[in-house]
């Protein structure tokens, strides 16, 4: 697919999703558009984690944070919404009635800024600094965000906080389930995601960015911008990460700091990329599908922690003898098998 | 806000017998991460296996949790050896511990937490000791025990290390292999199996800082988490590789923790460590001691 140009691959995706969202429309069972929600906000943010993990060779443990902090700017705009009446004038509370509850769309681009921004601050705190420090202040950087929401009162703190899923989503004469609209949305995210990814590892950021992973010094000493180029990185998937969150309290229903914040989504948005194989676009979409479906599988038929096990035990084990992941071990297959 | 005197120094007292606790906590980080660069982030998981050992073993045998991790040394430094061989032969001789060695280790805390899930569940854990419960009263100052007791046990076990270090032959040559490998090389040794010692020896601290850690506190598979930060932090805050700087460091986190605890909520004080590294490592990343 590599002589593909943006264009038609852009094309090309969103007659895949429309395939897919054709097929689960069909089946008209709404554990699938659960399931498959959960599947494709792992593709974002698998996606989102590799172009600075993959790409830029930076890794990033608080994707949980980003993710949350996404998911926490929609509960903190619904519960505004809730309290409007209380906080404002009758006047202004008319005015802004009109505008509030804001549509989903515009939850996942406020989180897609606010991730961003958090992203690109993180980013220039730490990223003059070794790659291994970098990691560690983004572990650093997700608890300090979980203890400011837990003291939070206003979005529920420890307690959480409850949001309730309109039963129908309605727009003109269409009407459809509400999973089945979040799953729209995630399935449009995961889209744009891709052609981002995609985009970025064939122009000439990706190419810094590739040079920024091989040898930092060395792309510095050739004039090769390192720390815009990162700081692009770090903005980048901080605010896809943010996306994927901002549907998730329609989703969940119930949004607990504990849950947002889990160790789950940081270790899954590094063990999708490495096990799919962390230097294309293709990676990531591979290892969270591989990844996301084997989990909603031992979720239903074995128990959540085990799932979590196997997560755990396939990212050791790739790392240590796939490197490559996947896409690696098939590129070399094909090598060895046109030389032979 | 009323401050009162006697809270005040209270608040203090809690907060250097806990930073002594940290520093045994960071000990090994301060071995693996500062003078092997080896960015050990599963340690603190390590540290909960070394609570969970001393609990069964407590719980079952009533054996001292202290007692328990000083028998549990050797096995806890063989399990340092295999891990660095394994670290070793899969990353660092490929040249890409960076990215992939630092998603083995996070595999490798994610295993061990889990793991630790399904065997003892996720409730709070707690051992049995005569100490666990009286205190020391001087004047105005209360000295519990299960915090003292810890805090001098924390002490003695940097100070040995810190001899091992400085005075033994392979602590010298754990040094030398943190400032130049080639040379140690030159000089027939052979690095690789340093190293291996040394990342035993800060798993062994592993064994010991997890009983102390169930004597102060009741522990939970996930408690560990809130280590990764603090030994992190109290790493880059002293200085990489500089023992006494860890140690000062560690103290002066204890004391900022307990006080914040005190006077704003312990809700308050998972933050103050990260926020001591957001900033170290945003302002001063060699660390107060560093090079």
């Amino acid at each position: 697919m590599s002589h593909v140009n943006t264009t038609k691959f852009t094309l090309i995706s969103i007659v895949v999703a429309a395939l897919v969202l054709a097929f689960a429309h069909a089946m008209g069972i709404d554990y699938l558009f659960f399931a498959g929600y959960t599947i494709l906000q792992f593709i974002v943010m698998a996606t989102a984690w590799n172009i600075l993990g993959g790409y830029c060779g930076y890794v990033n443990f608080g994707s949980a944070a980003f993710f949350a902090l996404g998911a926490y700017s929609s509960v903190a705009l619904i519960k505004f919404d809730a309290e409007i009446d209380e906080l404002f004038p009758e006047g202004l509370a008319g005015i802004l009635h009109h505008i509030f509850p804001l549509p989903v769309p515009v939850l996942i681009v406020i989180g897609a800024i606010v991730s961003g921004i958090v992203g690109f601050g993180m980013g220039y705190l730490t990223l003059r600094l070794r790659g291994a420090f970098f990691a560690i202040a983004t572990l650093a950087m997700a608890v300090v965000l979980q203890t400011l929401i837990v003291n939070w009162d206003f979005v529920g703190g420890s307690r959480g906080a409850y949001i309730i899923r309109p039963e129908n989503f309605e727009l003109g004469a269409l009407q459809v389930s509400y999973i089945e609209y979040l799953f729209v949305l995630m399935l449009s995210l995961a889209v744009v995601a891709l052609v981002t990814a995609r985009t970025i590892e064939r122009s000439q950021l990706g190419f810094g960015f590739a040079t920024i992973r091989d040898d930092e010094l060395a792309a510095e000493a050739c004039g090769v911008p390192t720390l815009r180029l990162k700081l692009i990185a770090t903005t980048l998937s901080g605010a896809f990460m943010g996306m994927a969150g901002a549907p998730f309290p329609y989703y969940i229903g119930y949004l607990q700091p504990q849950s947002a914040f889990g160790l789950e989504y940081a270790v899954n948005s590094i063990a999708m990329p490495m096990i799919g194989g962390t230097t294309s676009w293709v990676g990531p979409l591979v290892g969270a599908i591989v990844l996301g479906s084997a989990q909603q599988y031992a979720t239903v038929t074995i128990s959540s922690a085990v799932n979590l096990l196997i997560v755990g035990l396939m990212l050791v084990g790739f790392v240590i003898i796939a490197p490559k992941g996947l896409l690696g071990l098939v590129q070399d297959r094909l090598r060895a098998r046109r030389s032979s | 806000m009323d401050i009162s005197f006697d809270l005040l120094i209270n608040a203090i007292v809690a907060g250097l017998l806990l930073g002594g606790f940290y520093a045994a906590v960071t000990a090994g980080v301060s071995i693996s991460f500062g003078m092997l660069d080896i960015v050990n982030i599963a340690h603190p998981a390590f540290i909960i296996l070394g609570s969970y050992i001393a609990y069964f073993v407590n719980i079952n045998f009533g054996i001292d949790p202290i007692i328990v991790s000083i028998l549990m040394l050797p096995v806890f430094f063989a399990l340092g050896g295999v891990v660095y061989q394994v670290y070793y032969l899969s990353f660092e001789r490929r040249g890409q511990e960076s990215l992939r060695g630092l998603a083995f280790f996070f595999g490798l805390l994610f295993v061990t937490e889990v793991t630790l899930i399904l065997v003892f569940g996720v409730d709070y854990r707690y051992v049995e000791a005569a100490y666990i419960g009286p205190s020391l009263h001087l004047g105005v100052i209360d000295l519990p025990l299960r915090m003292l007791v810890p805090c001098i046990s924390a002490l003695v076990l940097f100070g040995v290390l810190e001899l091992f270090i400085t005075r033994t032959f392979t602590g010298r040559a754990i040094m030398a292999v943190s400032q130049d490998q080639l040379a140690l090389q030159l000089m027939a040794a052979d690095p690789i199996r340093i190293k291996r010692i040394a990342f035993g020896v800060s798993i062994a601290t592993a064994s010991i800082a997890g009983a102390l850690l169930i004597i102060i506190q009741p522990v939970e598979p996930s408690v560990g988490r809130e280590y990764i930060g603090r030994v992190f932090a109290i790493c880059v805050l002293g200085g990489l590789g500089s023992m006494p700087g860890a140690l000062i460091a560690a103290v002066l986190l204890g004391v900022v923790e307990s006080l914040t605890a005190t006077f704003y909520g312990p809700s308050w004080a998972p933050a103050v460590a990260f926020g001591f590294l957001l900033l170290t490592l945003a302002f001063r990343p060699s660390g107060l001691l560093g090079r």
